[in-house]
């Protein structure tokens, strides 16, 4: 198949909330395609989940979403309710970061697993549970056979979202989202879901978007990286440039600011000074100006668009984006 | 016995620490005997994954928690013998902060009155004196107290909301603070403020921290020293450079590969080892890591391990350290 698998054209997400309007996700212009993994990034607010739902089709009620979502080459927004959930099951999957979210606490494991793959694939009960079996065994639950009989509850939380990983990747889908699957995860089991979802993903070649506000679970496994900020994305690049090369002040900022294993204790962290825009009351310039230590008059009084002027994968919305001499340093 | 790796008697001594839960007719086994001292103006990170003990051990050093046996001494003074109004003057000098911050303020009283309300409880009854100390900790923490001192907590972000339990801690003039997960809740940008404030207040202060992580490089970032903890017991302790360039201990060298690095040239460790962390409420025999340790064999079931000293200062609970 040429082409990407999704595109997300000019996406916005409208909120009314009793302030007035919040503007959750700003015109997003995103796509990938099959077998490779897209990585957003973003601290808590600035909208990975509003877009991740709107790729879903999954809005709260009250939302206004505008702009275009293909996947497959279909235009999500005008399928009818039950084409959509079909897909859902099948070729466009997702993982949240409460595998709750995802599993019935009254109903066992096996059924749930067992309900998904019969709902979508035509198997009969007993191919059906024997592919549930299989699919427990590859997430790495250890004696697959007698969770089936299991609910919930009594697995631990690393042990649910291999569960949820199992369900979703039970049709084979062919793009996997992952809305900050480990977050609520140990970093022994963190580590083990990443790389649970890293295998199972070359092996079927499925498309992933793995979203996280944490640049470290990114760095090594996204083939290309959007960094999000108030609703936007700000920079989008493979993720070597992303990290080595970056254009955007914010990126640069955000990177800083982690503490970093290799440096020695008590480095004072250059910290990013105040904190996002309230959504609700939306910036005339660039969102970061208020923080941001480039910032001249036009920075307060214009938005920089998304822009490549350097290479056209790798783009940055900044007047005054940082350039790193090409090869030099790391 | 563990040696002292400074040369002064330290502020805080924990001494085989035994701190259990009742859960039904079982026992959850939180913290089972440990032993660390804290110098001071020094400060001690705590790290482990989530339900291996370290809250119950931090809030059983400030005699929040009662431990079953084992001793606490702080300054020299026994907590764990003291009640009463002893217990209470003692309180005065040792201070907690949460992780969430926005949970550990009461949403129905301003901010003047939350971080006045410690020294209520101490029986300051001054009000100008009280006024006073309020705004000092809150200039000191970066808040303007004119602005703030009147408003309520769900006026306030997460990272502002630390900001107050911060100035709270500090209103007492405590020498010790606890500091349980007090940045985990927030953001990377806001994380790096709270944490360089945390610093600062510990210079101007002179204070001692026992600072509770389970992020290793936040932990890196503040501590002298580090103590690494599983499943109720010490597995590691020594300089916070050392312990991380070279960890003796093989649960320290797992935690090590499996944080995510932020660049992309380091190659994520492909399949740390397997497995999840046992019950505490049937802890295994011997040494508690050994059902994922790649090096466990016979005497690691037989026989708990020691704390010993493997290098200057470098302390590891292991039969087979890493070289
Ligand atoms: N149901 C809702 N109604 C109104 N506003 C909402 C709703 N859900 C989210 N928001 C707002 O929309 C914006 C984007 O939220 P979103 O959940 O997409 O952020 P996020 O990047 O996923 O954050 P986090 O890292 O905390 O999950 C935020 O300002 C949030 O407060
Ligand atoms: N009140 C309680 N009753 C029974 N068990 C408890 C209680 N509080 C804690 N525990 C158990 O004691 C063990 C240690 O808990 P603790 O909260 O000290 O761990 P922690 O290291 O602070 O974990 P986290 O990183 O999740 O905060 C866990 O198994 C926990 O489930
Ligand atoms: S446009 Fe201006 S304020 Fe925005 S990131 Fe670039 S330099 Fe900073
Ligand atoms: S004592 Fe044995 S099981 Fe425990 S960490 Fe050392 S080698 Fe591993
Ligand atoms: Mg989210
Ligand atoms: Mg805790």
């Amino acid at each position: 198949m040429s082409g990407p698998l999704l595109t997300i054209e000019d996406v916005a997400v409208e909120l009314p909330t009793p302030r007035g309007n919040l503007r959750a996700v700003d015109h997003v212009d995103l796509s990938l395609e099959a077998g490779r993994t897209l990585g957003i990034v973003g601290e808590s607010g600035c909208g990975k989940t509003m877009l991740s739902r709107a790729v879903l089709q999954l809005l709260p009620k009250k939302a206004k979403l505008s702009g275009r979502v293909m996947f497959d080459g279909q235009d999500l927004a005008r399928l009818d309710s039950e084409r959509l959930r079909q897909l859902r099951g099948r070729d466009l999957a997702v993982v949240f970061q409460d595998p709750m979210t995802s599993l019935n606490p009254v109903l066992t494991i096996g059924t749930q697993l067992m309900e998904t793959i019969q709902e979508h694939l035509e198997l009969d009960a007993s191919a059906a549970r024997a592919r549930s079996i299989e699919l427990l065994a590859a997430v790495g639950i250890p004696a697959p056979e007698q969770r089936l009989a299991q609910y919930p509850h009594q697995c631990s939380g690393g042990m649910r979202q291999r569960i949820a990983i199992a369900i979703a990747l039970s049709c084979e889908p062919k793009l996997l989202i992952a809305d900050e699957p480990t977050t609520a995860l140990d970093v022994t089991i963190q580590a083990q879901i990443l790389d649970l979802l890293a295998r199972e993903q070359r092996r079927r070649h499925m498309a992933m978007i793995i979203i996280t506000h944490d640049l470290g679970v990114v760095a090594g496994r996204a083939d290309e990286v959007a960094v999000m900020y108030a609703g936007r994305v700000v920079e989008r690049a493979p993720t070597p440039a992303l990290f080595k090369r970056m254009h955007m002040p914010y990126t640069e900022a955000l990177l800083a600011a982690i503490p970093k294993l290799d440096a020695a204790p008590h480095t004072p962290l250059p910290a990013i000074s105040g904190r996002p825009p309230d959504p609700t009351r939306p910036l005339r310039g660039c969102s970061f100006a208020p923080r941001c230590r480039y910032a001249t008059g036009r920075c307060h009084e214009a938005k920089p668009a998304l822009t490549g002027a350097e290479r056209p994968d790798h783009l940055y919305a900044c007047f005054h984006p940082i350039r790193m001499a090409e090869g030099v340093g790391a | 016995m563990m040696q002292l790796a400074v040369p002064e008697a330290p502020l805080l001594n924990v001494d085989n620490l035994v701190v259990e839960y009742g859960l039904g007719n079982k026992t959850v086994h939180a913290v089972s005997g440990v032993s660390l001292q804290v110098a001071r103006g020094e400060t001690l990170g705590l790290v482990g994954e989530s339900g291996c003990g370290k809250s119950t051990l931090g809030r059983a050093v400030l005699q929040l928690r009662r431990a079953k046996s084992g001793r606490v001494l702080f300054d020299g003074e026994d907590l764990t013998a003291m009640e009463g109004e002893a217990l209470r003057k003692m309180r005065r000098r040792v201070q907690l902060i949460f992780q969430d911050p926005i949970a550990s303020l009461n949403p129905r009283r301003r901010i003047g009155d939350i971080v006045a309300e410690p020294l209520v409880i101490a029986g300051v009854k001054d009000v100008a004196e009280r006024r006073r100390r309020v705004h000092e900790v809150l200039s000191a923490v970066g808040l303007d107290p004119d602005l703030v001192a009147g408003r309520l907590p769900h006026e306030f972000s997460g990272g502002q909301c630390q900001r107050i339990c911060i100035a709270r801690s500090l209103v007492l003039n405590p020498e010790f603070i606890v500091c349980d997960e007090p940045v985990s809740a927030l953001d990377v940008s806001i994380r790096a403020q709270i944490l360089n404030l945390l610093e600062e207040m510990k210079a101007r202060f002179g204070l001692t921290l026992l600072f509770i992580a389970h992020d290793l490089a936040v932990v890196k970032a503040v501590s002298d020293r580090v103590a690494v903890m599983y499943l109720g017991r010490l597995c590691e302790v020594g300089p916070s450079e050392q312990l991380f360039a070279s960890p003796a201990h093989p649960y320290t060298a797992l935690l090590l590969q499996a944080i995510p690095v932020p660049d992309p040239d380091v190659r994520p460790a492909e399949s740390v080892a397997g497995g999840e962390p046992p019950s505490p409420i049937a802890p295994p025999s011997g040494c508690r890591f050994r059902t994922r340790c790649p090096r466990a064999d016979q005497r690691c079931s037989a026989e708990i391990p020691e704390l010993r000293e493997i290098a200057p200062g470098q302390f590891a609970a292991c039969h087979h350290p890493l070289a």
